[in-house]
């Protein structure tokens, strides 16, 4: 069983074993950022596809089923359609930025997947800080935003940018706080150690931060940062269609717009996966009996519910208003994360005095008393919602 | 590994660099960028001095770095708020503009 | 080598966008360039073996710095910069002159100092965890002077930032009117779409 989970370890040594010595980091370096790609740009054509057919469940029609077999030639169909496309660059734009936005955007998200663990002794490179880099090379993102939206010169692409920059900054505020605990507990910044960290069993159940009260508070504001943070519904007001045409997308077409349609789903990725690194128990089994099957299986099975979870809430949440998306993370998200912190701390320190029982209920009424409060105050001054033309 | 010498040549004509652009440009929120090379500059020292200092033990270097991002930052924030408090007044951003003491 | 060669490159790209940075006339233009040399200063402190560093200044610099400069460019109307208008002031000569001087203060000591030949360790590094528990112990005091420091200025930031309309609101039935006084004062500087 140990071969078949390691068996990409072994080939990737295997292919190693033909190169010169001199040249062998630099092949293992290629080694992994091809199978980087290869995964996670067939991930993408699957997603495109899958989320069209969940949301076309959603909305009682059957989605598109007319390319290959049940449809799933569709991302062939749309990649040749979006290649053959004009490429067009407005006459007032900025021709410079207009052209490296989307490069901007898509190539720093590659680099984020280096650090992730995607099964046991397979994470592209090993580094000390490795959610520091993660959280650097995704603060490129904002930027190719901006350039896209502002080198447009129009100002649907302006509205958008500026939105989704004002978004992006105050929701990597809870996103990242929302991985302190995580990193307080483990005591280490390197993914490696903190799925390592979460290897036991007790009860064979797995040791996942996800079953700890601070876990599963850190685990869903996580997961709403993420939401915002790769712009996606209810937070999608950056390309909101219905307001802004498509934000800052309004003037590229073509190979660029698939380049920023990629860049999306890639940083939904890289957070998808850093989710299910610090929360889910990384590559680890849940149950003990399980761990014969190979750990990549259980990072990427994993990864696929997370996805699936993202393409339910996109289908089933409306979008939300601009002064409540801001007043959403500055006012409930972010006071919540500094609470969990704190739930944290007094986790780590009570486990000496208090049974495992009685020690979840506390710190898990800590922060659910300080999440009611928050809600009460916060609606205070509103009146009970009317409703005028439903009743 | 690379001579100590390269890096504080990088670090001197960084600091050069950012002078530059904050005694010469009119426009306050490049002056403002200026000056944030010139922190850069200085923490390039503080790195390359510590790299090639003798105490591996003790991160000293590292840790006047770690403060000084952290004032860059809180400088950056209250130069622009304040740069954006004039605009609101006097309507420029051009420092030439900005001689009277009157609000 | 291949060590010296990275070196130079980064250099090369870090001192091009600083000057780029500098040299611009469009200031969204030079906050950009301004963001690729703070990146390319992040790779010159990877070559120190100061991972943490690195990352720290990428994470500030472009993520924050860079961006909240553009946003006071966008909140000002720097973009709105006319064509024949100067971007340097009256007295850049003089501020070369300056700067040419200050850099030689600095270059000429450096290469002329005995430090030059000091051979760097091996190895040196400054593993987080080693970095966290020197925060908490030797620097306690300095780490909380510094949230200090970053809560005021974030309250600072947004005092001075806030609009004072409200309190303005007795004088006229139009703030808006009386924040953009009239069309002389404010030059014509609106880029027409249309006459591009």
């Amino acid at each position: 069983m140990n071969s078949l989970d390691q068996i990409f370890v072994t080939l990737k040594q295997w292919l190693l074993s033909y190169v010169p010595t001199d040249f062998q980091p630099v092949g293992s370096a290629l080694l992994s950022i091809v199978a980087i790609i290869a995964v996670f740009g067939t991930a993408f054509a699957l997603t495109t596809i899958l989320e069209r057919k969940g949301l076309g469940r959603i909305q009682n029609r059957p989605g598109p089923n007319r390319v290959g077999p049940c449809g799933f030639l569709q991302p062939m169909a749309d990649a040749v359609k979006m290649l053959t496309k004009e490429d067009i660059v407005p006459y007032a734009a900025d021709k410079v930025l207009h052209y490296l936005a989307p490069i901007v955007l898509t190539v720093p998200i590659w680099l984020a997947f280096a650090v992730l663990p995607f099964g046991r002794n397979m994470s592209a490179i090993e580094l000390d800080a490795s959610i520091v880099f993660f959280f650097a090379v995704g603060s490129a993102s904002e930027l190719a935003v901006f350039m896209a939206g502002w080198s447009s010169h129009n100002k649907y692409s302006l509205i958008g940018a500026m939105r989704g920059i004002a978004q992006m900054i105050s929701y990597e505020v809870p996103l990242v706080l929302s991985t302190v605990p995580v990193l307080m507990l483990s005591g280490t910044l390197n993914l490696n150690e903190i799925v390592n960290a979460q290897s036991g069993f007790s009860f064979g159940v797995g040791q996942w931060n996800v079953f700890t009260p601070w876990g599963a508070a850190g685990f869903l504001l996580f997961m709403i940062a993420a939401t915002a943070e790769s712009n996606r519904a209810p937070f999608d007001l950056p390309e909101g269609e219905s307001e802004i045409i498509a934000g800052f997308l309004t003037e590229y077409s073509g190979f660029k717009y698939a380049l920023f349609f990629l860049g999306e789903y890639l940083g939904l990725f890289a957070v998808t996966g850093l989710a299910v690194t610090l929360f889910l128990g990384g590559w680890n089994a849940p149950l003990a009996f399980l761990n014969v099957v190979p750990s990549w299986l259980w990072f990427f099975a994993k990864f696929g519910a997370l996805i699936a979870v993202f393409i339910w809430a996109r289908g089933t949440v409306p979008r939300l208003r601009f002064d409540q998306l801001l007043n959403f993370a500055w006012k409930f998200i972010v006071p919540l994360t500094l609470v969990n912190i704190a739930v944290a701390g007094i986790w780590y320190f009570s486990s000496d005095h208090l049974a495992y029982a009685v020690r979840w209920l506390i710190c898990a009424g800590i922060f659910l008393g300080f999440y009611e409060l928050l809600g009460r105050f916060l609606s205070l001054k509103r009146a009970p919602r009317t409703y005028r033309y439903a009743e | 590994m690379t001579p100590l010498s390269y890096y504080l040549g990088l670090s001197g004509l960084l600091f050069a660099v950012g002078f530059a652009g904050a005694v010469t440009r009119r426009n306050a929120v490049i002056v403002l960028l200026g000056i944030e090379f010139m922190l850069g500059a200085a923490n390039m020292n503080f790195i390359a001095f510590w790299r090639f200092g003798a105490s591996g033990s003790a991160p000293t270097g590292i840790m006047a770095v770690i403060f000084t991002i952290a004032i860059a930052a809180a400088e950056a924030a209250v130069g622009l708020a304040l740069i954006i408090a004039v605009y609101r007044h006097r309507q420029t951003t051009q420092l030439e503009q900005m001689d009277s003491l009157k609000g | 080598m291949p060590n010296k060669i990275t070196f130079c490159l980064t250099v090369v790209f870090t001192l091009s966008a600083a000057v780029a940075a500098i040299r611009l006339r469009n200031p969204v233009h030079c906050a950009l360039s301004a963001a690729l040399a703070f990146a390319g200063l992040a790779v010159a402190f990877l070559g120190l073996d100061a991972e943490f560093i690195a990352f720290a200044q990428i994470l500030v610099y472009v993520g924050a710095i860079s961006i909240l400069s553009i946003f006071a460019v966008l909140l000002t109307r720097g973009t709105e910069v006319e064509p024949t208008a100067a971007v340097f002031s009256r007295s850049w000569i003089t501020g070369i002159a300056i700067t040419l001087g200050t850099a030689a203060a600095i270059l000429v000591p450096i290469f002329s100092s005995s430090i030059l030949y000091k051979i760097a360790p091996a190895v040196a590094s400054a593993p987080v965890q080693m970095i966290g528990t020197e925060l908490m112990t030797h620097y306690l005091l300095p780490m909380e002077v510094m949230g200090l420091l970053l809560t005021s200025a974030l309250i600072g930031a947004v005092v001075i930032a806030m609009s004072d309309r409200p309190e303005k609101k007795d004088d006229s039935s139009h703030p808006s009117v009386t924040r953009y006084p009239s069309a002389e004062s404010k030059p014509a500087t609106k880029r027409d779409l249309t006459t591009v």
